[in-house]
Protein backbone atom coordinates (compact mmCIF):
# COMPACT_ATOMS: atom_id res chain seq x y z
CA UNK A 1 0.00 0.00 0.00
CA UNK A 2 1.32 3.47 -0.82
CA UNK A 3 -0.59 5.34 1.44
CA UNK A 4 1.27 5.32 5.06
CA UNK A 5 -1.27 3.73 7.63
CA UNK A 6 -0.74 7.57 9.68
CA UNK A 7 -2.29 9.57 6.71
CA UNK A 8 -5.69 6.59 6.88
CA UNK A 9 -6.01 6.88 10.60
CA UNK A 10 -5.55 10.61 10.22
CA UNK A 11 -8.40 11.10 8.25
CA UNK A 12 -10.42 8.57 10.41
CA UNK A 13 -9.41 10.67 13.49
CA UNK A 14 -10.72 14.38 11.19
CA UNK A 15 -13.56 12.43 10.03
CA UNK A 16 -14.70 11.65 13.80
CA UNK A 17 -14.26 14.91 14.98
CA UNK A 18 -16.12 16.59 12.29
CA UNK A 19 -18.80 14.02 13.82
CA UNK A 20 -18.39 14.89 17.15
CA UNK A 21 -18.70 19.10 16.40
CA UNK A 22 -21.78 18.30 14.67
CA UNK A 23 -23.02 15.95 18.25
CA UNK A 24 -22.18 19.13 19.86
CA UNK A 25 -23.57 22.18 17.68
CA UNK A 26 -26.55 21.33 16.09
CA UNK A 27 -29.72 21.24 17.24
CA UNK A 28 -31.72 19.51 14.85
CA UNK A 29 -31.69 16.00 16.04
CA UNK A 30 -31.96 14.55 12.45
CA UNK A 31 -28.50 16.39 11.85
CA UNK A 32 -27.13 15.01 14.98
CA UNK A 33 -28.37 11.47 14.08
CA UNK A 34 -26.69 12.05 10.71
CA UNK A 35 -23.15 13.14 12.58
CA UNK A 36 -23.69 9.76 15.00
CA UNK A 37 -23.24 7.85 11.27
CA UNK A 38 -20.37 10.20 10.42
CA UNK A 39 -18.39 9.20 13.35
CA UNK A 40 -19.52 5.07 13.09
CA UNK A 41 -18.36 4.99 9.69
CA UNK A 42 -14.68 6.94 11.13
CA UNK A 43 -14.64 3.88 13.18
CA UNK A 44 -14.97 1.32 10.19
CA UNK A 45 -12.42 3.08 8.39
CA UNK A 46 -10.00 2.43 11.37
CA UNK A 47 -10.92 -1.08 11.10
CA UNK A 48 -11.00 -1.56 7.36
CA UNK A 49 -7.55 0.02 7.51
CA UNK A 50 -6.09 -1.88 10.36
CA UNK A 51 -7.54 -5.26 8.47
CA UNK A 52 -5.54 -4.06 5.71
CA UNK A 53 -2.69 -3.60 7.28
CA UNK A 54 -2.53 -7.08 8.84
CA UNK A 55 -3.60 -8.67 5.94
CA UNK A 56 -6.53 -10.20 8.04
CA UNK A 57 -10.02 -10.42 7.42
CA UNK A 58 -11.57 -10.38 11.22
CA UNK A 59 -11.85 -6.36 10.82
CA UNK A 60 -14.04 -6.44 8.09
CA UNK A 61 -15.92 -8.72 9.75
CA UNK A 62 -16.44 -6.57 12.48
CA UNK A 63 -17.18 -3.81 10.26
CA UNK A 64 -19.87 -5.86 8.66
CA UNK A 65 -21.32 -6.25 12.45
CA UNK A 66 -20.84 -2.43 12.90
CA UNK A 67 -23.52 -2.05 10.08
CA UNK A 68 -25.69 -3.98 10.88
CA UNK A 69 -25.93 -2.77 14.42
CA UNK A 70 -26.31 1.00 12.60
CA UNK A 71 -28.84 -0.13 9.98
CA UNK A 72 -31.23 -1.54 13.37
CA UNK A 73 -30.18 2.07 15.37
CA UNK A 74 -31.23 4.07 12.34
CA UNK A 75 -34.39 2.45 12.09
CA UNK A 76 -35.48 2.38 16.11
CA UNK A 77 -33.90 5.89 16.36
CA UNK A 78 -35.95 7.77 13.16
CA UNK A 79 -39.27 5.76 14.33
CA UNK A 80 -38.56 7.46 17.69
CA UNK A 81 -38.16 10.68 16.31
CA UNK A 82 -41.44 10.61 13.96
CA UNK A 83 -43.14 9.55 17.54
CA UNK A 84 -41.68 12.43 19.04
CA UNK A 85 -42.49 15.36 16.32
CA UNK A 86 -45.86 14.10 16.84
CA UNK A 87 -46.13 14.56 20.20
CA UNK A 88 -44.12 18.02 20.28
CA UNK A 89 -44.23 19.15 16.54
CA UNK A 90 -40.42 20.28 16.65
CA UNK A 91 -37.13 18.13 15.91
CA UNK A 92 -35.08 20.62 18.08
CA UNK A 93 -33.39 18.63 20.66
CA UNK A 94 -33.45 21.62 22.98
CA UNK A 95 -36.94 21.49 23.42
CA UNK A 96 -37.33 17.53 24.11
CA UNK A 97 -36.70 18.05 27.82
CA UNK A 98 -40.19 15.74 28.99
CA UNK A 99 -37.73 14.31 32.00
CA UNK A 100 -36.53 17.72 33.32
CA UNK A 101 -37.65 18.61 36.92
CA UNK B 1 -2.60 6.47 -8.64
CA UNK B 2 -3.61 4.51 -6.05
CA UNK B 3 -2.44 7.29 -3.31
CA UNK B 4 -3.67 10.24 -5.87
CA UNK B 5 -7.31 7.98 -5.63
CA UNK B 6 -7.20 8.29 -1.92
CA UNK B 7 -6.16 12.05 -1.65
CA UNK B 8 -9.22 12.79 -3.60
CA UNK B 9 -11.56 10.58 -1.74
CA UNK B 10 -10.07 11.56 1.47
CA UNK B 11 -10.47 15.44 0.61
CA UNK B 12 -14.14 15.15 -1.11
CA UNK B 13 -15.20 12.88 2.10
CA UNK B 14 -14.20 15.05 5.08
CA UNK B 15 -15.47 18.44 2.36
CA UNK B 16 -19.04 16.68 1.91
CA UNK B 17 -18.97 15.57 5.93
CA UNK B 18 -18.32 19.07 6.87
CA UNK B 19 -21.24 20.55 4.75
CA UNK B 20 -23.48 17.76 6.54
CA UNK B 21 -22.58 19.80 9.88
CA UNK B 22 -22.34 23.21 9.20
CA UNK B 23 -25.31 23.90 6.38
CA UNK B 24 -28.50 24.99 7.40
CA UNK B 25 -30.66 22.89 4.92
CA UNK B 26 -31.33 19.25 6.30
CA UNK B 27 -32.25 17.94 2.67
CA UNK B 28 -28.31 19.02 1.52
CA UNK B 29 -27.31 17.18 4.41
CA UNK B 30 -28.93 14.06 3.33
CA UNK B 31 -27.56 14.22 -0.07
CA UNK B 32 -23.95 15.19 0.79
CA UNK B 33 -23.93 12.59 3.63
CA UNK B 34 -24.57 10.16 0.38
CA UNK B 35 -21.94 11.74 -1.29
CA UNK B 36 -19.69 11.09 1.46
CA UNK B 37 -20.66 7.60 2.08
CA UNK B 38 -19.89 7.03 -1.28
CA UNK B 39 -16.56 8.31 -1.66
CA UNK B 40 -15.77 6.26 1.94
CA UNK B 41 -17.07 2.99 -0.07
CA UNK B 42 -14.17 4.34 -2.91
CA UNK B 43 -11.92 4.65 0.11
CA UNK B 44 -12.97 0.40 1.16
CA UNK B 45 -12.29 -0.17 -2.70
CA UNK B 46 -8.55 1.00 -2.34
CA UNK B 47 -7.90 -0.66 0.79
CA UNK B 48 -8.56 -4.13 -0.82
CA UNK B 49 -12.02 -4.57 1.50
CA UNK B 50 -14.08 -5.04 -1.96
CA UNK B 51 -16.78 -6.72 -0.28
CA UNK B 52 -17.15 -4.15 2.42
CA UNK B 53 -16.94 -1.50 -0.07
CA UNK B 54 -20.19 -3.00 -2.25
CA UNK B 55 -21.77 -3.49 1.18
CA UNK B 56 -21.28 -0.07 1.96
CA UNK B 57 -22.93 1.67 -1.54
CA UNK B 58 -25.85 -1.29 -0.38
CA UNK B 59 -26.66 -0.31 3.05
CA UNK B 60 -25.08 3.21 4.10
CA UNK B 61 -25.35 4.88 1.09
CA UNK B 62 -28.52 2.93 -0.53
CA UNK B 63 -30.96 2.01 2.51
CA UNK B 64 -29.75 3.65 5.36
CA UNK B 65 -29.62 7.46 3.52
CA UNK B 66 -33.42 6.27 1.95
CA UNK B 67 -34.35 6.43 5.36
CA UNK B 68 -32.92 9.56 6.23
CA UNK B 69 -34.32 11.37 3.59
CA UNK B 70 -37.89 9.90 3.81
CA UNK B 71 -38.26 11.17 7.74
CA UNK B 72 -36.71 14.76 6.60
CA UNK B 73 -39.40 14.62 3.94
CA UNK B 74 -41.79 13.47 6.55
CA UNK B 75 -41.17 16.02 9.16
CA UNK B 76 -41.78 19.36 8.68
CA UNK B 77 -38.68 21.72 8.56
CA UNK B 78 -39.10 25.28 10.29
CA UNK B 79 -38.93 27.93 8.03
CA UNK B 80 -35.58 28.89 9.27
CA UNK B 81 -33.83 25.96 7.92
CA UNK B 82 -35.24 26.08 4.46
CA UNK B 83 -33.51 28.43 3.44
CA UNK B 84 -29.43 27.98 2.07
CA UNK B 85 -27.17 28.89 4.36
CA UNK B 86 -24.39 27.95 7.12
CA UNK B 87 -25.09 27.13 10.72
CA UNK B 88 -24.37 30.04 13.33
CA UNK B 89 -21.72 28.88 15.67
CA UNK B 90 -22.23 29.87 19.08
CA UNK B 91 -20.76 28.01 22.21
CA UNK B 92 -17.42 28.30 20.41
CA UNK B 93 -15.88 26.02 23.73
CA UNK B 94 -17.08 22.85 22.40
CA UNK B 95 -14.99 23.54 19.07
CA UNK B 96 -12.38 23.66 21.79
CA UNK B 97 -13.19 20.60 22.78
CA UNK B 98 -13.62 18.87 19.48
CA UNK B 99 -9.72 20.18 18.65
CA UNK B 100 -8.55 19.07 21.67
CA UNK B 101 -9.77 15.96 21.07
CA UNK B 102 -8.42 15.71 17.67
CA UNK B 103 -4.54 16.54 18.58
CA UNK B 104 -4.62 13.98 21.63
CA UNK B 105 -6.03 11.65 19.12
CA UNK B 106 -3.63 12.79 16.67
CA UNK B 107 -0.53 12.32 18.73
CA UNK B 108 -1.85 9.08 20.17
CA UNK B 109 -2.00 7.28 17.03
CA UNK B 110 1.09 9.17 15.70
CA UNK B 111 2.88 7.53 18.89
CA UNK B 112 0.87 4.14 18.15
CA UNK B 113 1.26 3.86 14.30
CA UNK B 114 4.85 5.24 13.34
CA UNK B 115 6.37 2.47 16.58
CA UNK B 116 8.73 0.13 15.45
CA UNK B 117 6.83 -3.07 16.85
CA UNK B 118 3.62 -1.56 16.40
CA UNK B 119 3.01 -5.05 14.14
CA UNK B 120 3.59 -7.17 11.67
CA UNK B 121 5.18 -6.06 8.08
CA UNK B 122 2.44 -4.41 5.54
CA UNK B 123 0.77 -7.82 4.30
CA UNK B 124 1.03 -8.79 0.61
CA UNK B 125 -1.83 -10.75 0.01
CA UNK B 126 -5.25 -8.65 0.45
CA UNK B 127 -8.41 -10.53 1.77
CA UNK B 128 -11.52 -8.89 1.61
CA UNK B 129 -13.37 -10.58 -1.15
CA UNK B 130 -16.85 -12.03 -0.69
CA UNK B 131 -15.62 -15.57 0.04
CA UNK B 132 -12.75 -14.05 2.28
CA UNK B 133 -15.16 -12.41 4.79
CA UNK B 134 -17.56 -15.37 4.15
CA UNK B 135 -15.46 -18.33 5.31
CA UNK B 136 -14.40 -16.81 8.61
CA UNK B 137 -17.79 -14.93 9.29
CA UNK B 138 -19.53 -18.63 8.56
CA UNK B 139 -17.05 -20.46 11.06
CA UNK B 140 -15.81 -18.20 13.47
CA UNK B 141 -18.30 -15.67 14.01
CA UNK B 142 -21.44 -17.66 13.38
CA UNK B 143 -23.08 -16.88 16.94
CA UNK B 144 -22.55 -13.15 16.48
CA UNK B 145 -23.84 -13.87 12.60
CA UNK B 146 -27.75 -15.43 14.23
CA UNK B 147 -27.24 -13.01 16.85
CA UNK B 148 -27.52 -10.09 14.12
CA UNK B 149 -30.17 -11.44 12.57
CA UNK B 150 -32.14 -11.55 15.56
CA UNK B 151 -31.19 -7.96 16.46
CA UNK B 152 -32.47 -6.87 12.93
CA UNK B 153 -35.53 -8.48 13.94
CA UNK B 154 -35.94 -7.11 17.48
CA UNK B 155 -35.40 -3.50 15.48
CA UNK B 156 -37.90 -4.10 12.34
CA UNK B 157 -40.45 -5.08 15.35
CA UNK B 158 -39.86 -1.94 17.79
CA UNK B 159 -39.81 -0.14 14.67
CA UNK B 160 -43.34 -0.59 13.41
CA UNK B 161 -44.69 -0.59 17.40
CA UNK B 162 -43.25 2.53 17.76
CA UNK B 163 -44.02 4.17 14.68
CA UNK B 164 -47.83 3.25 14.88
CA UNK B 165 -50.04 5.90 15.35
CA UNK B 166 -50.80 6.47 19.09
CA UNK B 167 -48.14 5.58 21.73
Amino acid sequence: MVVPLYHIVTLAGLLFTIGMLGVLFRRNAIIVFMSVEIMLNAVNLVFIAFARYHGSVDGQVFVFFIMTLAAAEVAVGLAIMISLFRNLQTTDISSFNLMKN
Amino acid sequence: MTAALFYLFAVQLLGASLFVVLNRNPMYSVVALVFAFLNLAGLYFLLGATFIGALQVLVYAGAIMVLFLFVVMLLNVGPDERRIGWVHLDRWWFGLLALLFLALFLVLAGQGVSAPTAGPSPATTQPGGVADVAAVLFSRFLLPFELAALLLTVALVGTVFLAKRRI
